[in-house]
């Protein structure tokens, strides 16, 4: 594995949560650097959003330690929360407020100070390219719209940390590049560490510096997606390592649940 | 170190939402607002030919038209938590629950936005009286009063639901426990007849319903020459705590709410 040389802006040691019996994230230590684009893969239930459910202080661990943007999740938790932004899997913009209205509440929530908000929202809305319809209910969006100002909602406060869970679940190919041009975009101009997950192996393939691959709450895998297809055999995809690694079998069958999948279809329905 | 000034703009932040999305879709207010004028056209007309139902020489409909304006307060702030769920469901409270503000100023603010769709019904339950004939107390000073008990008594039940959306975490549990718990907090209080007719035992009930206080504050402010039976500083008293104690409850289970 390859270190880097920036420091760690996600530092994971030991990091446990169990659920009763079952041991949803066991033992997972992960370093990532500033300014790294670092990809969770793994099947349904294999732990990727508890992992990023604890990260972004929304559960805490049941052991183990985290340090993210320099905090701990669990001593620091307000200190996190300052630093990071988070897209999660499902709608976390207000379909029943617009677009403009979405990024004043994400203003006042951080704190950005009432000479500033003005200014920053409008600079967000115009990178995303959302200036012409911030005065719009956001229900009227496109599935590509909502992510795109969810993601400008996440950036207001220039986090340093960015989590991602599945933001192109939904989305046509077009959109989906939209979405990845942004996240490109932002680790080039402003250094921001991106934690990203994704079922999509092309995407990560291709845009992901390094990726962990998860399988019942372990590490299986990590490394540069290049160094993980190459001890998968000659000429093989990010989907052979998958499927080595994991095995063949379904996803259904590694969980997920009603509940997980009532969520995941609700989400593709409404950013569809 | 945080500032009361931050923490009153995160608060005023989540308060601020919600009248938007009032204001984008206003529907709802008009809809709410069939409820008081059947009670107090219907069931306040045909109550007031019954002898005894009003204390001493209170006319019925004006006892029960504060009572009815509490009602009204009530029942849009029991269902205030069901939009929790809603947000839950969908991920807007995980985006609230990784902001950096206070779960308390979070909570705050849903208890505030609780109180502005209340005073909205407070505005119809005043015209109706008035058009009945009530002789409604429009005095400044009086009128301040009520917005500040329909404050906190919105606020206190919109936290009060609050709590309950945070333990069933179901919108179809919820609306059911809803239904349960606003009958018996209505009828065990002073809102529809006084204290003085009940059996010994409900009296007690009604003495610990924070309603039975709101609803005796409410007659004071509202009515011309309305006096309260506890006084209002034992009305504020009870209210300011209750509201207290549901708001760091709510807020330690708030937090939790992303699990």
């Amino acid at each position: 594995m390859e270190t880097s040389v920036s420091p760690p802006q996600v530092d994971i040691r030991d990091l446990t949560r169990r659920f009763g019996d079952l041991v949803a994230v066991d033992h997972v230590t992960i370093t990532i650097g500033e300014g790294e684009i670092f990809g969770l893969i793994g099947p349904n239930g294999a732990g990727k959003s508890t992992l990023i459910r604890m990260l972004t202080t929304l559960l805490p661990p049941s052991s183990g330690t985290a340090l993210v943007a320099g905090f701990d999740i669990a001593g620091a938790a307000t200190g996190v929360r300052r630093h990071i932004g988070y897209v999660p899997q499902l709608l976390s913009a207000d379909g029943s407020l617009t677009g403009y209205e979405n990024l004043l509440l994400s203003a006042r929530l951080y704190g950005i100070p009432r000479h500033e908000r003005g200014e920053r929202i409008a600079r967000a809305l115009k990178r995303m390219g959302l200036t012409e319809s911030a005065g719009h209910l956001v229900r009227q969006y496109s599935g590509g719209m909502i992510r795109r100002l969810e993601i400008a909602q996440s950036l207001l406060h220039r986090p340093k940390v960015l989590f991602l869970d599945e933001p192109t679940v939904g989305l046509d190919p077009a959109a989906r590049e939209t979405v990845w041009e942004h996240v490109l975009d932002l680790r080039n101009n402003f250094r921001t560490t991106m934690v990203v997950t994704s079922h999509h192996m092309d995407e990560i393939d291709q845009f992901c510096d390094r990726i962990a691959l998860i399988d019942h709450g372990r590490i299986a895998a990590v490394g540069t997606p290049a160094d993980l297809k190459a001890k998968a055999g000659p000429g093989a995809s990010l989907d052979d390592v998958f499927i080595q690694l994991v095995g063949p079998r379904s996803d259904s069958e590694a969980g997920g649940g009603y509940g997980d999948v009532r969520r995941a279809r609700r989400a593709a329905r409404e950013h569809g | 170190m945080r500032s009361v000034a931050a923490y009153a703009v995160q608060t005023f932040a989540v308060a601020a939402a919600e009248v938007q999305k009032l204001r984008h879709d206003p529907l709802e207010l008009f809809t709410r607002a069939i409820q008081p004028v059947l009670w107090l056209m219907l069931f306040g007309e045909v109550m007031a030919q019954v002898r005894g139902v009003s204390p001493g020489n209170v006319r019925y409909l004006d006892f029960l038209s504060a009572g009815i304006l509490a009602q009204s307060v009530l029942f849009v702030a029991i269902f205030n938590g069901i939009s929790a769920i809603w947000e839950r469901d969908l991920g807007v409270l995980q985006r609230y629950l990784v902001s950096p503000a206070p779960r308390a100023a979070l909570v705050i603010g849903k208890a505030l936005s609780g109180a502005v769709r209340a005073l909205s019904q407070a505005i119809i339950v005043y015209l109706l009286a008035i058009f009945l004939g009530v002789d409604v107390d429009l005095g400044p000073a009086k009128i301040v009063g009520a917005v500040a008990v329909i404050g906190l008594g919105a606020g206190l039940f919109s936290t009060f639901s609050l709590i309950i959306a945070c333990l069933v975490k179901t919108r179809e549990r919820f609306m059911g426990i809803g239904q349960v718990l606003t009958m018996p907090i209505f009828f065990a209080s002073n809102a529809i007849y006084p204290l003085s007719l009940m059996p010994a035992w409900l009296r007690t009930v009604s003495h610990a319903n924070p309603l039975t206080y709101e609803v005796d504050a409410l007659r004071a402010m509202m009515l011309v020459g309305g006096v309260s039976d506890y006084g209002l500083t034992v009305d504020f008293g009870i209210l300011t705590a209750a509201a207290a104690v549901l708001t760091v409850i709510a807020a330690r289970m708030y937090a939790r709410m992303g699990f």
